[in-house]
């Protein structure tokens, strides 16, 4: 046994890798992106960034029937779009295990939403394993692929931001195993004709039986007797949460929790009158405990939205307890105050902003001085929402923004409140997004023949979940060269009559091709390419201001880049921040903002 | 331990240093990082804890021993998770956020006031200057970490190991010597 600090992520590669997963896929997403990165290590696991969830499990799923094991990794929203295949695959099974990995996010670090993944193991009627910390995400891995086998079955396992993103230690085995399974052709199993799933329906139902003896038995779930009048019932790293907030209470720590072990949790309650159940977002737990008729108090203490952390705990239940056992604070002890401390909410918020030399930036301002109605979606792009570009008008998920432009456009051209918006609708979205999710809705403005504008932001990576390659680049998780989808022609064969590529760093010329395509009264494509300057750096240039000619008007600072600042009356560029990428001097009207040598 | 800056400061990494560090001490050790959208030049919390069994990954308000802050206003930010008796070791150094660029927000002029005030110990570097002097502004984290060091029983060898083996090879040189710098530079101050 090896001793080492592990990411949650970086544990569920280890695991994965030790249990034999020959074929991963996944598409990034925080917080599960490093999944893939980690297992990509090896080069005897075949690891891919698929152009998107569904897809990568759909590889996963061809994967476990040839007869490999495999492991899909995606963040909780990417299980949406995985969900067709999701739902279906527990009726036609696995052969060789198949785990896939689900991320949430509570407290929205770097999501649109806050949504709870157990619901889709309970949904499917598919197993649910969630680690407390590394050590068991490491060990639940090879667990869920043994289970997958031997119930046939797909296996959820959940983590989230705090598992994924935190280290602990990890004790593990060095050893790979191997595992290649005999491919059998069975239709009436693996073909979901109407009459082929009735035949399967009641197999997915009955595997439940034997699912919860397993549940009974996983060693993971941890009853720790402590007091006799306190009781908590939790899971993943809340367990954790609860541990520290009340370091006397006796804690139920369930990590196997669909189906839930019924036989358990009723030994446990049996000690006490109440139970307190400590989870984050839906009451899940709490649903599945008040359903075998106990005394359970959930969500009416603790939030239902956010995420928890340990004095959270503490607060939410402190009083109940003290209420319900006469212990002081239920063991909970608060924070001592300190003196004349600032209040957060009195602090200046330090929101994420676009890097300076960011092409986002550039495309964002000649797009907000046309005047059009933008749809956007997810990417770091999404960040123009704030101040001071505050260019979009609305986002929802990757790849919506097509769509949601093409209704928005009929909406307006067939209204009259709105009749003046019509033809100045424009959809924004990623070169990785694009892929992701926008082609199918440009396929559908052409084939409907709508009039709107689709802006491509080609950055060349995907950036926002730290630079991962897709289709696009030319470059596989694996390091290997490929063919680079041509967006221009893809788009040409998609029916789109005109595609044009600009350079977001040349504002004026950006501006025009875009009001040039506004009014075009057709499907147009604009894609505006330039590499994220995390990725390519300018050197050699920055930008200083002259003093002397600088009035004081404040129009570079409409750009927002935080490498520009007023200082007194006079603009001042910080020369340490600067990419040289020349916008704020292309929209300096005296032209007080010059270019000269690096500072280096 | 909690370290709190501004995105792209090498936050994430010095609290990587500080946890391997604990690590080859025999320690139980956890930590809590920031990934994603919050990178981009937004608030960066990180959190190490060792012990001999340690449960949280996140620390409670009011329990941390050290308050590692790369920015005033971070560390002003994270202030309630420090112990009235712990320690605050302050990178003298002011990244105003975007509302206050633009007019929106005033920058706490009172930061590190208020962060002595609440400390029971309070160290103040230059930690920029130190680190350009070392090589390159980006390893003020490692003249924080050097000044770190002087609190803790961790020999200066466990410390430089560390930063050999997780500071990228071309930073490593200047990591060093930036971490040699702090430890110089440190508790003294006030």
């Amino acid at each position: 046994m090896k001793r080492t600090l592990l990411s949650g992520n970086e544990a569920v590669a280890l695991g994965a890798y030790g249990a034999g997963v020959r074929v991963a896929a996944a598409y990034p997403g925080t917080p599960s992106t490093e999944i893939l990165e980690e297992l990509s290590a090896h080069p005897d696991v075949y690891c891919e960034w698929s152009p998107n969830e569904k897809v990568a499990l759909e590889v996963g799923i061809g994967a476990c029937l040839g007869g490999a094991r495999s492991l899909v990794a995606m963040k909780h929203v990417g299980l949406n779009v995985a969900a067709d295949p999701w739902m279906t695959l527990p009726y036609i099974g696995v052969n060789a295990g198949l785990v896939l990995v689900v991320a949430d996010d509570p407290g929205m670090h770097s999501s649109q939403n806050e949504q709870d993944s157990r619901y889709y193991a309970r949904m499917a009627r598919v197993p649910l394993l969630e680690p407390a910390d590394s050590q068991e995400a490491y060990e639940m891995v090879g667990m869920a692929l043994d289970l997958s086998e031997r119930y046939d079955t797909p296996v959820l396992l959940r983590i989230e931001t705090r598992i994924s993103h935190s280290r602990t230690v990890v004790e593990y085995r060095e050893e790979r195993r191997q595992v290649d399974l005999p491919y059998e052709k069975d239709p009436v199993k693996r073909v979901m004709i109407p009459g082929h799933a009735r035949l399967r329906h009641p197999v997915v139902v009955d595997r439940l039986e034997g699912l919860e003896r397993e549940a009974e038995s996983f060693p993971f779930n941890q009853g720790e007797l402590r007091s006799s009048r306190v009781g908590i019932v939790t899971s993943g790293v809340c367990y954790q949460y609860a541990r520290e907030a009340f370091p006397e209470a006796s804690i139920l720590k369930l990590a196997f929790i669909y189906p839930l072990p019924e036989k358990t949790i009723r030994e446990f309650a049996s000690h006490f009158h109440r139970l307190y159940v400590v989870e984050e977002m839906e009451p899940y737990l709490e649903e599945g405990l008040k359903a075998l008729g106990l005394d359970v108090v959930g969500k009416a203490r603790i939030p239902r939205v956010g995420e928890l952390n340990p004095t959270l705990v503490g607060e939410s239940l402190a009083e109940l307890i003290e209420m319900d056992t006469g212990i002081r604070g239920g063991g909970w002890t608060p924070p001592s105050a300190h003196a004349g401390i600032s209040p957060e909410a009195e602090l200046p918020s330090r929101p994420p902003v676009m890097c300076p030399g960011c092409p986002h930036r550039g495309l964002f301002y000649a797009l907000s001085r046309c005047k059009a109605v933008v749809s956007s979606d997810i990417g770091c792009y999404t960040l123009s929402v704030l101040p001071p570009l505050e260019g979009i008008d609305c986002q929802v998920c990757m790849g919506a923004s097509v769509g949601m432009a093409l209704g928005l456009e009929r909406a307006f051209s067939t209204s009259n409140t709105n009749a003046e918006k019509a033809g100045k609708v424009v959809g924004v979205l990623g070169d990785s997004t694009f892929i992701h999710g926008g082609i199918t809705g440009l396929i559908d403005m052409v084939y409907n023949r709508t009039v709107s504008t689709i802006i491509i932001l080609d950055n060349r990576t995907t950036a926002m979940t730290g630079f991962q390659d897709h289709p696009g680049t030319g470059k596989t998780i694996m390091g290997e060269e490929t063919h680079a989808l041509d967006l221009v022609e893809l788009c040409r064969a998609v029916g789109v009559e005109s595609v044009r590529v600009i350079d977001p760093w040349d504002l004026e010329e950006s501006e025009k091709v875009i009001r040039e395509e506004i009014g075009s009264g057709h499907t147009s494509v604009i894609i505006s390419r330039r590499a994220c300057v995390l990725l390519e750096r300018r050197g050699g240039v920055c930008y200083r201001v002259d003093e002397e000619e600088c009035t004081g008007c404040k129009r570079c600072l409409r750009l927002g880049c935080p490498a520009v600042v007023m200082r007194g009356e006079v603009a001042v560029v910080d020369e340490d921040l600067c990419v040289g990428c020349s916008m704020c001097a292309q929209v300096c009207r005296p032209g007080a903002i010059k270019e000269v040598g690096d500072a280096d | 331990m909690v370290l709190t800056g501004v995105g792209g400061q090498g936050n994430v990494l010095s609290a990587r240093v500080l946890a391997e560090t604990a690590l080859s001490m025999g320690y139980d050790v956890k930590t809590s990082e920031v990934h994603g959208m919050a990178q981009r030049g937004g608030s960066v919390i990180c959190m190490v804890r060792w012990s001999e069994k340690v449960h949280s990954p996140l620390i409670p308000s009011g329990k941390a021993h050290f308050l590692l802050a790369f920015e005033l206003l971070e560390g002003l930010r994270s202030l309630k998770y420090l112990s009235g008796e712990g320690t605050a070791i302050v990178n003298n150094y002011r990244m105003d956020p975007l509302p206050v660029l633009r007019g929106d927000a005033v920058y706490p002029e009172n930061a590190l006031e208020s962060i002595r005030s609440c400390a029971a110990r309070t160290v103040e570097l230059n930690a920029r200057e130190l680190a350009a002097s070392a090589g390159n502004t980006r390893a003020a984290g490692s003249c924080l970490l050097g000044a770190l060091s002087l609190f803790l029983e961790f020999p200066v060898g466990a410390w430089e190991e560390a930063i050999s083996r997780y500071v990228p090879p071309k930073a490593r040189e200047v990591n060093l010597k930036a971490f040699a710098l702090g430890r110089k530079s440190g508790p003294g101050a006030s």
